[in-house]
Formats: structure tokens, sequence, C-alpha cells
């Protein structure tokens, strides 16, 4: 199969969720030639994952998702309808400062030279590191929602949800209406939502409506009689699989055998290619996670890029479409297609929008603090999923000296496995930090190097239109594992 | 561990090994083989503990195999094709030349 390959685009933009479909779609009616790339078959992002494919199902899963997820529907053919060119199954494993984009696509690879780029590559589940937490059986409580989603596939065997943040009740909820065999929800966060609802219900300003929801799905569950405890220190207990789950309730361990035990602590934005571009980060201490600095429009601090959704800051799907907008109106008037006049008009409704969800996210932030990825870890915890290492390994390092955060990753290897520190930077940072009696600000955080996505080095020596003359664009570093890619 | 909402006829077959896993469409590898139920994709290359999927949307690593010869493909990222050769990732992985 031959790919053709884009030498340049006006604008690129990465990732096909709520942020990257809204702006594409915005960009093409403003005249602009846009490109979306996303790694997925379909648009949707992690939200609206296969929305179109879902919706056409005779079962009931469309039903189960609900309509906030079959709302997406309306966002994706819009899309489909613009003028916006799609370019599925396409990795970007890639930024340059200067807007040059490496594209992977149906194993060949590519690089394209964008005016402008839109990076929407949005959240991944924020690593929630207990004892266990590598057996078989323990999974992502969003990674079972995406099986969901993706295949309709649902747990059938005794599952546990545990952590806190919306997005539990709203998976527990789903899962129970599939008729998953939920065993129990074990709440990690510091008060229960409903006591706290009420205390916030008059500044929600707009948005008590998803407050609402959110009762809805707990009262569900209630009626169902799935038990919800509230528990501290979780333990995935097992020896070649998960066997059970134990935490601290009421002062005394408890333990609950189990099959299948789903955590999830909220979702952090995805920095991947933010850091290895270099722009600026700040460590968010309200969202405990690090998020490129933008300004109103979602520009970073490298003058062609900007950044649109979560992955500049968790606001949430309904947030993401009109910060795509923004960050749509900003690039149409930056490559000349409007002016300055028309895209702050334009841009006031978008500002609207997005102040309906402020509040709500505020109270989502302090209601939802990631208690237990936090806390201090059990010397045998794993840190490191990819080179084990666990955090009394790094302490003893710490100890010994290594106190900066990129020598503590070369002497530990902690970040230098295959996901590259996805899994790990914040929670070796949060080590570094805690034995230091610092901040997560001071300590800083990994860089990811290039490719940010895995490459078959056949498909980088076969690049199909590498400028020979030029530098090489990845730095090989002879003998490092991870150009193996 | 999983079962599908709706059992349709398959769309295509891979294989694990030597087990023929039906497939539908939209299913990733990761998908397919844990509708089949598979648990065990590879294992670590520091102290061969068996890992899953435990992501789904490519940043852990941990459903690693190898695909029709080649290693290191994420199979929560990799859609079905009919007739692909998988296998589990053992350690670092086995690069077999084309
Ligand atoms: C697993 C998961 C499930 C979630 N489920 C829900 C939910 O049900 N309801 C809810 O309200 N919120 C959910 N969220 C929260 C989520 O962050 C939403 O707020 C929303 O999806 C954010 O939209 P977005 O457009 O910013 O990014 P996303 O929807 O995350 O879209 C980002 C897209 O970028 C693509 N991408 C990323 N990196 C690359 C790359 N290098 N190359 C090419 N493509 C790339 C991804 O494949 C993805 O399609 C979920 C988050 C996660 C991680
Ligand atoms: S399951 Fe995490 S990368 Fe595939």
């Amino acid at each position: 199969m031959t790919v053709k390959a884009r030498e340049t685009c006006e604008l690129a933009i990465v990732g096909g969720g709520p942020a990257g479909l809204a702006a594409a779609t915005l960009a093409a009616e403003l005249g602009v030639e846009a490109v979306l790339f996303d790694e997925q078959p379909t648009p949707g992002g992690q939200v609206y994952r296969n929305v179109e494919a879902t919706c056409r199902r005779q079962d009931d899963l469309p039903a189960f998702l609900g309509a906030d997820y079959r709302g997406g529907l309306a966002l994706v053919e819009r899309f489909r309808a613009s003028a916006a060119a799609y370019e599925p199954m396409s990795a970007i494993w890639q930024v340059t400062a200067g807007g040059k984009l490496g594209v992977s696509q149906r194993g060949e690879a590519y690089l394209t030279q964008a005016r402008r780029v839109i990076l929407a590559t949005g959240a991944m589940e924020r690593p929630f590191p207990i004892p266990g937490w590598t057996l078989p059986g323990v999974m992502g409580a969003g990674a079972v929602q995406t099986l969901m989603k993706a295949s309709g596939l649902v747990p059938d065997r005794p599952t546990v949800i545990a952590g806190s943040g919306p997005l539990i009740y709203l998976v527990a909820y789903q899962l129970m209406q599939a008729g998953a065999p939920l065993q129990a929800i074990v709440d990690t966060s510091a008060q229960p939502l409903i006591r706290s609802a009420f205390a916030a219900l008059p500044h929600l300003s707009g948005a008590a409506g998803e407050l609402f929801k959110g009762l809805t799905w707990i009262a569900a569950l209630k009626a169902k009689r799935i038990p919800m405890l509230a528990g501290r220190n979780l333990v995935a207990e097992g020896t070649s699989r998960v066997e059970a789950v134990s935490f601290e309730a009421d002062g005394r361990r408890q333990r609950l055998a189990t099959s299948l035990l789903l955590l999830h602590e909220g979702v952090i934005p995805n920095i991947q290619i933010t850091t290895s571009l270099r722009c600026r980060h700040e460590w968010d201490p309200a969202q405990m996670a690090w998020r490129p600095a933008t300004d109103e429009w979602g520009a970073t601090s490298l003058d062609p890029i900007a950044i649109a959704g979560d992955g500049a800051a968790i606001r949430g799907a309904k947030a993401a479409v009109p910060l795509g907008r923004l960050a749509a109106l900003d690039a149409a008037c930056r490559l000349g297609h409007i002016a300055e006049g028309e895209r702050d008009e334009r841009a006031a409704p978008e500002r609207a929008a997005l102040a309906r969800q402020h509040n709500f996210r505020s109270f989502l932030d302090r209601l939802y603090r990631p208690i237990e990825s936090v806390r201090p870890l059990d010397d045998a915890t794993i840190a490191c999923r990819c080179e084990e290492v666990t955090a009394g390994d790094l302490r003893e390092l710490i100890d010994d000296g290594f106190t900066d955060l990129n020598q503590l990753k070369s002497f530990s290897r902690c970040g230098m496995g295959q996901c590259q520190g996805r899994m790990c930077s914040n929670t070796v940072g949060r080590v570094l930090a805690e034995r230091l009696g610092t901040g997560m600000a001071e300590v800083g955080h990994y860089r990811l190097r290039l490719p940010v996505k895995p490459l078959p080095i056949e498909q980088l020596a076969l690049l199909k239109n590498a400028d020979r003359n030029s530098k090489p664009i990845l730095p090989v570093v002879a003998g490092d594992p991870s150009q193996r890619i | 561990m999983f079962r599908r909402l709706q059992a349709d006829a398959p769309s295509a077959t891979i294989f694990f090994g030597d087990q023929a896993i039906p497939c539908q469409a939209g299913d990733s590898v990761a998908a397919a083989l844990l509708a089949a139920g598979i648990e065990r994709f590879r294992s670590t290359p520091v102290s061969g503990a068996d890992r899953m999927p435990y992501c789904m949307i490519g940043n852990c690593f941990d459903c690693l195999v190898e695909i029709d010869g080649q290693a290191d493909r994420q199979a929560c990222l990799v859609p079905v094709v009919d007739g692909m050769r998988v296998r589990p990732q053992e350690g670092t992985g086995r690069f077999d030349t084309p």
C-alpha cells in the first residue's frame, strides 16, 4: 500500500477529539486549508471514541453509553461535511518548533511542513501507582470504557472500580447499564459528592445540569445496591494476576476478592509533544499536573504551535469545542484569512461558552483532589512500569545524591523504557520532591525524546520525502535502546 | 474477562500463536485478544512478569506484542487485519528478518 505524502499544509491539527474536530471544521469554514491527523481509525477522540459506528449499532450500546456520548455524532458529522482534510491512522511522531510534522501512516513515514499547528492531543488517565498495579487484571477505568465504546466489550467477571473523579461514576453507571457484574465502587476522594454538591450548587452558574447528571448516576447505582465504600491506601493483591483489592476504611483494612480492578484518579494533559518541543510548561497545583503554558487563544511559547482542548489543561469535553474554535480563529487570523476585528468578534460567544464551564470545572478540581495517587508511595510500589523500578529504589538513589530529575532518570532507568516516561514522570518527580522537601514545580518533568511515538526503524530509513541534504531529524544515540523505537 | 454485547459474525480472523481469534469490525488487536480471553500479552524485559493492556490509548506500552514478525507493536492502537499473526512479546521481543 502506498501512502500519499502531503508535502505541506497550511494548518495541521493533531488529534480528532472534540477540540481538534471543532478547530478543523471552523478553520476550513474560514478558508484555511486544514488537515486533521489522528492515530485512530475514526474521528471522536477519547470521549466520542468510535461514535459513528456505535450510533449505527442495533443493540443497546448507544443507550448504555448515554446522550452525552451520542451527542458527539453531530460534531463528527459537521467535520465530515466540512472542507477539512482528514488523515486517520496517522500517528504524529515528531513536531518541530518550525512546524514540521513527522507522520506515520499505514507502515510508512513522511514529513509535512505546516505553516501553523494546533495540537489537540487530549488527556491520559493519571498514572495511579499502588502496590500490584502492574498485575494483569488491573486496568484504567477509562481503558475499559474505551473497550466498551470501540468494540462493545464489557467485563463479565466481578469488577471493582476504585479511585475518584467524575469518570468513575460515569463508567460505573455505563457498565451497570450494560449488565457488567459491578461488585463495588471504592471512592478515595476526601468528601462525598452529595454533601459537596449542595454546598457548591449556588456557585455553578449554568452548569448545575452537569452536577445533576452526576447525582443521577449515583442514585441509579444506589438503587441497584452497588456498594459504594470510602477507602484509602489501596493495594492490588495477587501473584500472577489480580485476585483482590484491599483498602483502609473505618480504621481497618478490608479486602474484596475480584477479577478486574479498575483504577482512576482523573485525567492529566498529554504533554508528550509539547515537552519534546520544549514549550514552556507550568505545574498546575489545582489539577496536580504539568501543563503547557498557553495564552487566551491556546498559543504556546513557540510561534507556530497552539494547543486546544484537554492537552492544555483539563477543562472537559464541553469546553474542548470552544477551545478548538478559539485556536482556529487565531490560526485563521495569523494566516491572513480574517482580520483581528473579526477574530475577536467571533471569539466572544466561544468565551461565553467557556465561562459557563469554568465554575463547574473548579468545583470538580476541588472535590476530586487525587489523594491516593499523590500520597507517599510504599517502598515496594513500582514507580516505573517499564523498567520495574520501585519507589524504594528511587529513594536510595536520591539519598546517594542523585537529586536532579534527569540524573535520577539516567541512573534508575525510570523513564528510559518503552513508554519513555509517560507513566512515571510525575511519580518520579513526586518521590524526589517529597525526599527533598520541595515541590513539583521545583523538581521539573521529563522531556520526551523524539520520536514521541514508536516508529519502526525501516520507516525512518525509507522516509518518503526526507531532504537528503538537511541534518538528520532524529538525534541518533549509539546503543540507546529507545532508538530501537 | 470481557464479553461482547452483540455477537455478530466475525469480520476477520487473526492468530495468536496457533489460536484463531475471531474479530469484529473496529476491533484493535488488543480488544480482539481480550474478547477471546487472552490476558498475557507480554512479559517484561526486567523480571519476566506477565502484562496485560492497562491504558488502551497508547500510553502504557503494556500491550506490546509481535505482529507479523515485528516486535514492539502497541496492540491497543493497531486495527485488526484478516490473517494477522500475533505473538506475545517476550522481554524485549524478537525481530524476524523479512
Ligand atoms: C480513556 C479516556 C476516556 C475518557 N472518557 C470520557 C468520557 O466518557 N466523558 C468525558 O466527559 N470525558 C472523558 N474523558 C476526558 C477527555 O479528556 C475529554 O475531556 C475529551 O476527550 C477531551 O477532548 P480533546 O479533544 O481535548 O482530546 P481527545 O478526545 O482525547 O482527543 C485526542 C485525540 O488525539 C489523538 N492523538 C494523541 N496523540 C496523537 C499523536 N501523537 N498522533 C496522532 N494522534 C494523536 C488521539 O488518538 C485522540 O483521538 C476521557 C479521557 C480518557 C483519557
Ligand atoms: S494498552 Fe497502554 S499502550 Fe496499549
